[in-house]
């Protein structure tokens, strides 16, 4: 079959191409398109029969005619991996976009990748420090997560996940991450940022970098995050490096995924999103995590835009529903000029409760976290019932929770974007920042750790 | 068992037409609906679905890419179907029944293709002892003999429906699950294993209406919404709010038998996390590790989405089983949401014409028979035996407006809300105490005033209408303040505080609060109603609300919930309680 030029193209309709009778196609297989003008196209096989097959074009089918030769090759799509992947920076299909040489395959691994069996996982447990309190504290990161930021137009999500990509370490090692960047669809000023930064801190050279820019191909970034994460497994778990993923932006990869969809005339579910969403967001971000007698690890940073800052949307919805957790970044806060702009009521770590402790962090982290968290809470309600009785109507405990809700904002979350707090100066911060609040109403605080860390308590 | 099912006439093979993702088109085979069959040149496992003509639909429990129109399929003439005999318990399976420790034998770490693997150990011997003897009378359903499979769980041989007739030779000693360890005197041969159609509901004599209730050892579901067993509760909840967390509580802690747990379509490090926990876990009604009752079932969301299909099905059938050796079964499905996002994926690839949200016509049909399968019942045997099945529903956006709860709630009798709001100010478990319901309360009330205390059914009552009362009241204080509403308005808000943070929340990971006796409950409960009364009187006779409130002693009785042996120091507890308030009177 490889080989064999096929001219049967039936109709073209948006990034589709439908062929009549051809030999027998793999369902899957990788397609090349020969264009009148020599130029050259790729494609994969969404659907195959005697009669027609269905090829999804990924450079989109502009210049495609009825003329246009089509090659199957006979295999599904595969990705060149090898060492020499570090330090690299490829486009959108995994080719060179950085001018280097081909990589030179160690071994060709199918991008779509297999499922890791659940009873081969290990359950992550290392804690990695951010160095930002906010997620430190609140919704800690854990070695093997998938935590995705939740953002909207215009906050500094990319701030953050660069200075995480920056300062994450593991406190008991000093083992360093490798990165993998995965651009879908960002612009070339958000690339630039990216890729500066990183150049600037020298993490290049330890990172690998997956670009799909605006101006791509769309139909390219269902692929792109799938190389991405092709890449992170073999460095992973043949290579035993601890990869850190971060792939920005999922609301672009999901706005393909609805393209494809409704070239494919499917049934559309909600908001014209593909019913399968869930699934084809799972075979992602569930590419994270340890499994049993592999050094290494993969952790992922997903970033996404709330279309509209809402939450509710299809796209955060099925996401906080497969990832372990979400850290949200709040408009309000931003526009408060705090930085950086996390609202640790919707954020959460759903591994953290099982990596915090005296073995890891330090004994009183649950207690505080809890505390600082309800207390934050508390006080940010409050804020809502002065605005409509004012602040004398307010008792003594709920006087000092509003303030504590100020300081909380100013002190607590507000840090430079180069300044790397240790968890140890995170958790001192906040019992500094508790004192505000007299001891009776800390109701979260376990008294064993007031009587050891509490600052007024120790001078009495 | 010998099924003599084959039509062994017909033409068994066909070949390819068409791949669309998990779906394949078949020409050229006869087969009937249901059929397993096996496609491509790696026999990979499929199910018919759908005949047209001469095209049968298959949907695939495996990936499909690289395979190609031509190839051949193969009809197995069986239906999906699972192995029922000793080797379930303890084990955890993929949708289709599969050990996923098998598959990592056999596979590495990753699930590719085209493994069968039988779903118990057909080589291990387990001890048979026979309990009918030669020339006794058997029917379907009657057992023949018991295997101790774990520590805690004798498995009960029973004749599998459709078989029966006089014990011809019966032996006990070690056997493996299929060798015949008994004959009929029709000539029939009994084995340990047997198989049973995961589409069909286990035939039983008759179903009877609940009257005991599953006791999670969870205060707000035993006391506010109790659920039967026999019973069926939807959990729907937005991500986040605690479904899993509660889900495997229920698997720890309910006084079941047996429990099912199917994550269907869910995160992988959760499985992981139970199955790392499990071995570890005491039951704390028998004292032996939890897994020794427990099967489970993980197909998580990127596994085989047809296969996820068919999960819930695998669960329930085995669920079945042990019920009809007279357990009482409680069978967890997480999410159910996944299942239905299944049926509407394989649907979509079908060009079925779509219901609401782009489900399928058939869902609220497909999850009413699923629910209904639930049940307590008098087995074939004449035993007393219980499904309880409670599914958690993930609807998008937290909107239960969905097709998915709608359909979930017309069926099910308990339904236990998660709020995200609850979730937020880390108030767990987050089950919203004024939308959810339970309809067993009448049915089951007699059990707990026979068992717990005579007026358990009032202290509930009571309990219940103070939250309501505080949901009124909190409207109130979010325009003026609480300080502006009068002295015994605050205390009922004080009151409610009490149950709020003592009593409906429950630490569902610390070692002490995570199950709660219902006669703890029952108590703690009265303790609260005890402070009202007290406290009233105590405001009656001159004392100060803060006063009353902040005695050191109610604090002590709060916090010491948190330690073993509570249950037998509360009344001693709530004494002191009570003597520090009227102390407080006369300080005054």
């Amino acid at each position: 079959m490889t080989g064999k030029e096929y001219r049967t193209i039936t109709d073209v309709k948006g990034p589709l191409v439908f062929l009549d009778k051809t030999e027998p196609v793999a369902f899957g297989e990788i397609v090349s398109l020969r264009l009148a003008d020599g130029s050259i196209k790729n494609g994969q096989v969404l659907d195959t029969s005697n009669d027609l097959v269905v090829v999804q074009v990924f450079e989109g089918t502009a210049g495609v005619d009825l003329t246009t030769g089509v090659t199957f090759l006979g295999d599904v799509f595969k990705l060149p991996v090898s060492k020499d992947l570090i330090g690299r920076i490829l486009d959108g299909a995994g080719r060179p976009r950085d001018g280097g040489p081909e990589i030179i395959a160690e071994e060709n691994a199918d991008i779509i990748g297999a499922a890791i069996n659940p009873y081969s996982r290990q359950s992550p447990h290392d804690f990695i420090q951010t160095g930002i309190s906010a997620i430190d504290c609140c919704t800690t990161l854990v070695r093997g997560q998938k935590l995705p930021i939740f953002s909207a137009s215009g906050l500094p999500h990319n701030d953050i996940a660069l200075q995480i990509a920056r300062q994450a370490k593991l406190t008991e090692s000093d083992e360093e991450f490798i990165v993998v960047f995965c651009a879908m669809g960002i612009t070339a000023e958000e690339y630039n940022f990216f890729r500066s930064d990183l150049e600037r801190t020298g993490a290049l050279e330890n990172a690998v970098l997956f670009v799909n820019l605006a101006d791509d191909p769309a139909v390219e970034r269902l692929i792109t995050p799938r190389l991405a994460l092709t890449a992170a497994e073999y460095l992973a778990f043949e290579q035993d490096y601890h990869v850190l993923v971060i792939y920005t932006d999922m609301t672009n990869y999901c706005d393909s995924l609805r393209q494809i969809g409704a070239a494919r005339e499917e049934v559309p579910g909600r908001r014209g999103y593909p019913g399968y969403m869930y699934t084809d967001l799972a075979m992602l971000y569930e590419r994270a995590g340890l499994v049993k007698g592999k050094k290494g690890s993969i952790t992922q940073f997903p970033i996404l835009t709330m279309p509209g800052d809402d939450i509710t949307h299809p796209i955060p919805d099925l996401s906080g529903y497969i990832t372990e957790g979400q850290i949200v970044i709040s408009r309000e806060l931003h526009q408060a000029g705090i930085y950086p702009p996390i609202n640790v009521l919707p954020s959460l770590s759903r591994l953290m409760g099982g990596c915090i402790g005296a073995d890891t962090t330090r004994e009183d982290h649950k207690s505080v976290s809890d505390q600082m968290y309800a207390g934050y809470a508390q006080g940010r309600e409050l804020r809502g019932l002065v605005a409509i009785v004012g602040e004398d109507a307010l008792n003594e405990r709920d006087k000092q929770l509003l303030d504590f809700s100020g300081l909380f904002e100013d002190k607590f979350l507000r840090q430079n974007r180069d300044e790397d707090r240790s968890i140890d100066e995170t958790l001192d911060l906040c019992w500094n920042l508790m004192q505000s609040i007299s001891t009776k109403y800390l109701v979260r605080l376990d008294q064993q750790w007031i009587d050891k860390y509490h600052p007024t308590d120790k001078k009495e | 068992m010998q099924t003599k099912k084959e039509s062994g006439k017909m033409s068994n093979e066909g070949t390819i037409y068409r791949i669309s993702g998990p779906v394949v088109t078949a020409i050229g085979m006869t087969a009937s609906m249901y059929n397993v069959v096996r496609v491509g040149n790696e026999g990979l496992m499929g199910e018919v679905i759908e005949l047209h003509g001469e095209k049968a639909i298959i949907q695939v429990y495996e990936d499909t890419s690289g395979i190609r129109p031509g190839e051949p399929v193969f009809n197995t003439g069986e239906t999906l179907s699972v192995s029922l005999g000793p080797g379930l318990l303890t084990e955890i399976y993929d949708g289709i029944q599969r050990p996923l420790a098998t598959l990592e034998e056999v596979m590495g770490v990753f699930i590719t293709r085209g493994v069968d693997a039988d779903g118990i150990n057909m080589e291990k011997k387990w001890n048979f002892e026979a309990t009918v003897s030669e020339g006794d009378r058997v029917e379907s359903g009657s057992i023949i003999g018991t295997v101790q499979e774990t520590d805690t769980i004798v498995h009960k041989i029973m004749v599998p429906p459709g078989i029966s007739g006089v014990v011809s030779t019966i032996k006990s000693g070690e056997f493996n699950v299929t060798e015949n360890v008994c004959k009929l005197d029709d000539g029939n041969e009994i084995q340990m294993l047997q198989k049973w159609p995961v589409r069909t509901p286990r035939p039983y004599r008759q179903k009877y209406a609940p009257d005991t209730p599953l006791v999670t050892g969870m205060r707000i579901l035993d006391f506010l919404f109790p659920l039967a067993k026999g019973g069926a509760a939807g959990i729907p909840g937005p991500f986040g709010s605690g479904k899993t967390v509660t889900q495997q509580s229920l698997a720890k802690y309910s006084d079941a038998e047996i429990v099912v747990y199917i994550g269907c379509g869910e995160r992988g490090n959760e499985m992981t996390e139970v199955l790392d926990e499990f071995p570890h876990l005491i039951d704390p009604n028998t004292g032996e590790p939890l897994m020794n009752r427990t099967v489970m079932i993980a197909n998580t969301s990127n596994m085989p989405v047809a296969a996820r299909e068919a999960s819930v099905y695998t669960g329930i059938t085995i669920a079945e089983y042990f019920r009809d050796m007279g357990y009482d079964v409680a069978l967890m499905a997480d999410s159910t949401s996944r299942w239905a996002e299944a049926m509407r994926e394989i649907s979509s690839r079908l060009e079925e014409m779509p219901g609401e949200e782009g489900y399928p016509a058939y869902l609220s049909s497909r999850l009413a028979e699923f629910y209904e399968r639930a049940g307590r019942i008098e087995t074939l045997n004449g035993l007393d035996g219980s499904v309880t099945v409670i599914g958690a529903v993930s609807p998008p956006g937290g909107d239960i407006s969905e097709p998915v709860s709608q359909g979930t709630l017309r069926i099910v009798k308990v339904f236990w809300g998660l709020d995200a709001g609850l979730a937020r100010q880390r108030h767990f478990p987050a089950i919203n105490w004024l939308g959810s319901y339970s309809l067993y309360p009448q049915s089951l009330d007699q059990w707990f005033r026979d068992n717990v205390a005579q007026d358990f059914p009032e202290v509930r009552t009571e309990i219940s209408g103070l939250l309501q009362v505080e949901a009124e009241l909190q409207e109130i204080v979010q325009l003026v303040g609480s300080d502006a509403l009068p002295i015994d308005q605050q205390l009922t808000l004080e009151v409610a505080r009490m149950i709020r943070e003592y009593f409906l929340q429950q630490n569902g990971f610390h070692e002490v609060d995570a199950f709660s006796a219902v006669d703890q409950q029952y108590k703690m409960a009265k303790a609260i109603l005890s402070f009202q009364e007290n406290a009233k009187k105590a405001i009656a006779s001159g004392g100060l609300l803060e006063d009353v409130v902040n005695v050191p002693a109610r604090t002590t009785l709060m916090r010491n919930r948190f330690e073993a042996g509570y249950l037998d120091r509360i009344d001693g507890l709530v004494d002191e309680m009570n003597k520090e308030i009227a102390a407080a009177v006369e300080d005054n």
